[in-house]
């Protein structure tokens, strides 16, 4: 049994870690204030090649395994979630339903310019009514000649307002549902009868922003048509499974940050005459960290490495997202308390995380819809 | 135009140095190695030059098996090829058997420059880049901070950094040339870089394959003898002055400055 890296991937965590110290960690605090992340940091990170991290060689990205995409969440979200958020569209939920369910022509026409970062993506499923209930979805696609019409709204749809191009979950089908009623569509931002609603604000950073998506007679062209009418939904479940992973790959790199700073912090605070590191109650929060991290790497690279050799089964995906995610719940917390009163201070950069650490439970299947996924797994043995 | 960057692996600056138990090494376990930082400055300047005057640009380096992911992080960064001196004879050479085996390397190039980091941070000697000018017969200038090509092609005008100010020297290719902080910014290796650089080679040479015989090389040829490493003593405790005055305590404070840390 070998648990170590292959040396690509070390070199790619050593480039990537040294460019998020370098350049990334240096910008959070300063990204949490005026809640912008620069042009110069984007045009970096495209130029580093890192909205194409999954996508295939032929459509000029870098075919990296599930491994080698953990490994760079880590280093990227060890620095500030959002950079994470920006490239997980392209490299995940945006890119992903035109990889497994495009024709050769949509592959052609948008994967190589997402590699590279020209064309945003995001992907949109949840409607005001649909949540952990996806198949509730009532928004309409209806075929009128060579086009489809689209009516009806998403919202929660992380980075809509900075996407060109969108991969759109809708009814085509009302009495079939999500048993071939539903269809995956790509649109594009200047589709006609399209628009962004509001941003919602959230409790989180909001560097990158959650948006409404408004589709009135919305004109898409027949030939957006994602694989078959009917495939919407294969399509919905295929995304977001890839997707759970990296949750487990980001709360790794956020659990390392934490872990750092609250070291740094419990042996220079001193309190009654004493570094407060020195205290049984600190040591014991720190090393209980320390374990939680430790198992979380485990379990997602794990988890990524049977991926990577095919095997989808034991719904693992699912225990990963649900585990790290709780766990990093965990760890913010202790971090705040560690830090006492500047734990819960805007100036230093735990509560960013800890509020960044909440939405993980929630998007992309919450906790709940994660034990309903594994308990099925376990029940149907 | 033919480069040659030497290349050291070492730890991370901000790597915990700990003693091995029988003090005659560190312990290696848990160590974050990287590329010698001043290396980068090497690197990068091979690459620029060979992106302006064309050519091929060659990473040499000697050590272990781990020291391949610094040269592949010398290739993805752009250069061309590798070749590993690797063989346990060259382990515990010094910094005269180092040399030896880097100038069997790069002798067969036939380089038209030679680029070195001003020194590793890991020894901080600085000898290998001199000594390996001396065995391969060249000109060398250390501590480069600027460098212009000759309009020739094949000389350079080179600032180095000496004590209190700069001093400017021409010199003919071949030549060995040391570089320091300030020359130019390092690139980061892109992922797309990286991908590349899985597929350049990077050739072994053993000491066989060298043409060094072993007694050149290795413990048996070092001049050196490292009788055994000390940790750093422990900082001692800051001085605190309170419940006192304020203008007697920072009177107090200077002189202190001035006399023990002397600092002003
Ligand atoms: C920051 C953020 C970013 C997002 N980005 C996107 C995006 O890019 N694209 C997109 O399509 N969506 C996105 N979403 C939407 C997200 O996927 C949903 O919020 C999530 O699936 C939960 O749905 P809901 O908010 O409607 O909650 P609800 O489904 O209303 O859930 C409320 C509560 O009820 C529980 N619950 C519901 N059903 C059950 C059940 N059967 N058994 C037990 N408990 C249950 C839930 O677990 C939860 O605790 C995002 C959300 C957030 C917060």
């Amino acid at each position: 049994m070998n648990f170590d890296l292959p040396e690509e991937l070390k070199v790619i965590r050593e480039a990537t870690r040294k460019f998020a110290e370098k350049e990334l960690i240096p910008i959070s605090q300063h990204m949490e204030e005026t809640k912008v992340m620069p042009a110069e940091i984007i045009a970096k990170l495209k130029e580093l090649g890192y909205f194409g991290i999954v996508t295939p060689v032929e459509y000029g990205g870098m075919g990296l395994s599930n491994v080698g995409h953990c490994v760079i969440q880590e280093e990227l979200a060890r620095a500030n979630l959002a950079f994470c958020l920006l490239i997980s569209g392209n490299n995940g939920i945006g890119s992903m339903g035109i990889l497994y369910f495009g024709n050769e022509a949509q592959k052609q026409k948008y994967l190589p310019r997402m590699a590279t970062g020209e064309l945003l993506s995001c992907f949109a499923l949840t409607e005001p009514n649909a949540g952990s209930d996806a198949a509730a979805i009532q928004m309409k696609a209806e075929k009128k000649g060579d086009q489809y019409i689209l009516n009806g709204m998403k919202h929660f749809i992380t980075r809509a307002d900075i996407s060109d191009v969108f991969t759109v979950i809708a009814v085509t089908d009302k009495a079939k549902r999500q048993k071939g009623g539903f269809s995956a569509f790509i649109v594009e931002k200047d589709a006609p009868g399209f628009k962004i609603g509001k941003l919602q604000d959230s409790m989180g950073s909001d560097i990158l922003h959650q948006c409404e998506m408004i589709f009135e007679d919305c004109e898409v062209p027949a030939e957006n048509l994602l694989g078959q009418e009917g495939d919407g939904w294969k399509a919905a479940m295929r995304v977001l499974e890839e997707g759970r992973l990296g949750q487990g790959a980001r709360s790794c790199g956020m659990a390392r940050r934490l872990i750092d700073l609250c070291v740094d912090h419990a042996n220079t605070r001193v309190q009654f005459g004493k570094p407060i590191a020195a205290n049984q109650a600190i040591q014991w929060m720190l090393a209980d960290m320390a374990v939680e991290l430790y198992a979380m790497q485990c379990m997602t690279y794990d988890a990524a490495w049977r991926l990577d050799q095919g095997d989808r089964t034991q719904a693992r995906a699912s225990k990963v997202k649900l585990f790290c995610t709780e766990a990093i719940g965990r760890i913010a917390d202790r971090a705040v308390q560690i830090f006492g009163g500047m734990g819960y201070m805007r100036e230093a950069p735990i509560e960013s995380i800890y509020r960044e650490a909440r939405a993980l439970r929630i998007y992309e299947g919450t906790s709940e819809i994660q034990r309903l996924i594994i308990s099925r797994d376990v029940l149907n043995k | 135009m033919k480069i040659v960057v030497c290349l050291k692996q070492t730890p991370d600056t901000e790597a915990t140095i700990k003693l091995t138990a029988d003090k005659q090494g560190i312990e290696e376990q848990n160590i974050k190695w990287v590329m010698n930082p001043y290396d980068e400055y090497a690197v990068e300047q091979a690459l620029r030059l060979k992106e302006k005057h064309g050519g091929e640009t060659v990473v040499v380096c000697m050590g272990p098996d781990r020291v391949t992911e610094a040269m592949r992080t010398a290739l993805a960064m752009g250069m061309d090829k590798g070749v590993h001196l690797k063989d346990d004879a060259f382990a515990h050479s010094d910094a005269t058997g180092t040399a030896k085996a880097l100038a069997a390397a790069i002798k067969p190039l036939s380089p038209d420059l030679i680029l070195c980091g001003r020194q590793a941070i890991d020894w901080d000697m600085a000898q290998v880049p001199a000594i390996l000018a001396e065995l391969l017969d060249m000109p060398q200038v250390t501590v480069v901070a600027k460098m212009e090509m000759g309009a020739d092609g094949k000389s350079a005008v080179c600032n180095r950094r000496i004590e209190g100010g700069e001093e400017v020297v021409e010199v003919k290719f071949p030549a060995v040339l040391t570089c320091d902080k300030g020359l130019n910014e390092p690139r980061y290796a892109s992922l797309p870089g990286i991908m590349k650089a899985k597929k350049k080679e990077i050739k072994p040479l053993g000491l066989a394959e060298s043409g060094l015989s072993a007694n050149d090389v290795g413990k048996a040829s070092s001049k050196v003898q490292i009788l055994e490493y000390l940790p750093l003593p422990e900082r001692p405790p800051g001085k605190v002055f309170k419940e006192q005055e304020t203008p007697d305590m920072v009177k107090q404070v200077v002189k202190l400055l001035r006399e023990e840390a002397k600092i002003i």
